[in-house]
């Protein structure tokens, strides 16, 4: 209980900085980034963090485990993930999504050794990845202005306010034991960051200005994941230049 | 309905369905002279390079020449690259020379190549499934959607393509969607912010030095 007093003070903490950020301007501003100045400085710190910890941490993790103990560790918890992700297709009233997540968790606790393997994904039980900002969105809950959250990354206001009851809705945050609830949030850390060991370098690569290459990506992503891989287009491809070849 | 207009009916079904598959045979046999549907040419071209992947290891450890030669032969032919980039630049395309404009699309085709190329070590039994077209879409702006799937999380990947009757295979891809995001629209800022700084030049050599530093780091 302390510890959630103590998370939720600091997110008010958050939200009071960010309040006070928006009277700050910025060149050249996003209309769906108000508070580009502040964010920039999260991410900068986000990325000194990264380099010094958490990609080491993440690159030592899969030095020393064998690609099937990460693959067992992130099936695992992928069978916990899931149960708050079937809660929120039946909040979007996704029958049949809700009843194939569901099919999923009971296929791989029992036959795939407690979550440990995917069975259902070769079942062709499709994973589907829901949380609360998604169902805020899916009933018509805008995003409101672009957040970078400490350590968290990119989000939105809409999605950072839904992120209390995401932590609340994770099954690996149940165990009563505190040492058990915070080795299972280091693996996950790990689990994630190794799994972007690849595509961070990408980003890295592939933009001019990382920090606004990863806010575009993230917001249209998640406008992609709202309406199930199908957002109606809101680019204007008509603006170039369309004469042939 | 009587009993013999049912006959009928199945009868004329019967015919239908021979004079399609009769149509389809002699389709395949023309091979190109005929244009391909969107998804068909999709499926193709996808099933072409990943096999091209698969069978040589040169391409999957990275060698970045043997990758431009794939892209050039393989996906190149149905790209309108020169749409894509204008898309990628906004407005201040159509003041930029031509020699700008060639600059532009040349550094831009490499940094998307070495881009994507890093990923073609993660092929191993990967497929690419094509799904249903979706309705009511334009013949000028039509999204194809696709899966690839393999061991890992199943990836979307889209395409956006515009009918070219006559050109290419009767259509040309003009966007690409990798995991929900739009290549053009998610370049679009990165550009105007360079362009805004010093114009078209500016960007162009800011493409030529992140390519450069990216040559560097592999």
């Amino acid at each position: 209980m302390i510890a959630w007093t103590k998370r939720f003070a600091s997110l008010a903490l958050l939200f009071s900085l960010v309040a006070l950020q928006g009277c700050a301007t910025v060149k050249t501003a996003d209309a769906r980034d108000p508070w580009e100045s502040m964010n920039r400085s999260v991410f900068q710190f986000n990325d000194v963090v990264d380099t010094m910890a958490i990609k080491p941490a993440a690159q030592l993790y899969v030095k020393v485990l064998p690609s099937f103990v990460r693959k067992g560790v992130g099936n695992f918890l992928g069978n916990l993930g899931d149960v708050w992700s079937m809660a929120n297709s039946a909040l979007q009233l996704k029958g049949q999504a809700t009843v194939e997540t569901l099919m999923r968790i009971h296929v791989n606790t029992f036959f795939g050794l407690g979550g440990l393997l995917d069975v259902a994904t070769e079942m062709r039980l499709e994973k589907r990845k829901e949380d609360f900002g998604q169902t805020l969105g899916y009933w018509g809950v805008k995003p409101g202005p672009y957040v970078v959250l400490p350590l968290l990354g990119p989000s939105t206001l809409r999605d950072t306010l839904a992120l209390p009851l995401d932590m609340q809705g994770d099954v690996s945050r149940q165990f009563s034991d505190e040492a058990t609830r915070n080795a299972l949030t280091a693996t996950r850390v790990l689990d994630i960051r190794s799994g972007l060991l690849q595509t961070v370098d990408v980003v890295m690569a592939a933009s001019l200005d990382p920090y606004s290459f990863v806010r575009d990506g993230y917001l249209q992503k998640r406008r992609n994941d709202i309406h199930d891989g199908n957002p109606p287009s809101s680019f204007d491809y008509g603006d170039g230049e369309a004469d042939p070849k | 309905m009587s009993k013999s207009d049912n006959a009928l009916f199945l009868n004329r079904r019967h015919v239908l369905v021979a004079a399609c598959a009769a149509s389809l045979l002699g389709a395949s046999g023309l091979s190109m002279a005929a244009d391909e549907a969107p998804e068909a040419l999709i499926q193709r071209i996808t099933n072409e390079t990943l096999n091209a992947i698969k069978a040589d290891k040169a391409l999957r450890s990275g060698d970045i020449g043997k990758i431009m030669q794939l892209v050039d032969t393989q996906l190149m032919p149905h790209v309108n690259f020169r749409r894509m980039t204008a898309l990628a630049t906004g407005p201040a395309w159509r003041k930029a020379t031509p020699e700008q404009q060639k600059r532009l699309q040349e550094e831009f085709k490499i940094l998307l190549v070495r881009t994507y190329s890093g990923a073609l070590s993660q092929i191993t039994d990967q497929v690419v499934v094509v799904k249903p077209l979706r309705a009511g879409q334009e013949d000028k702006n039509l999204v194809v959607n696709t899966e690839v799937r393999g061991k890992a999380d199943p990836i979307q990947l889209d395409y956006r393509l515009e009918k070219t009757p006559g050109q290419g295979a009767g259509w040309m891809i003009f966007d690409l969607n990798v995991l929900g995001v739009w290549l053009i629209e998610n370049y679009r800022n990165q550009f105007t912010k360079e362009i805004n700084a010093g114009g078209i030049d500016a960007l162009i050599a800011s493409l030529a030095a992140r390519n450069k530093s990216n040559t560097k780091a592999s």
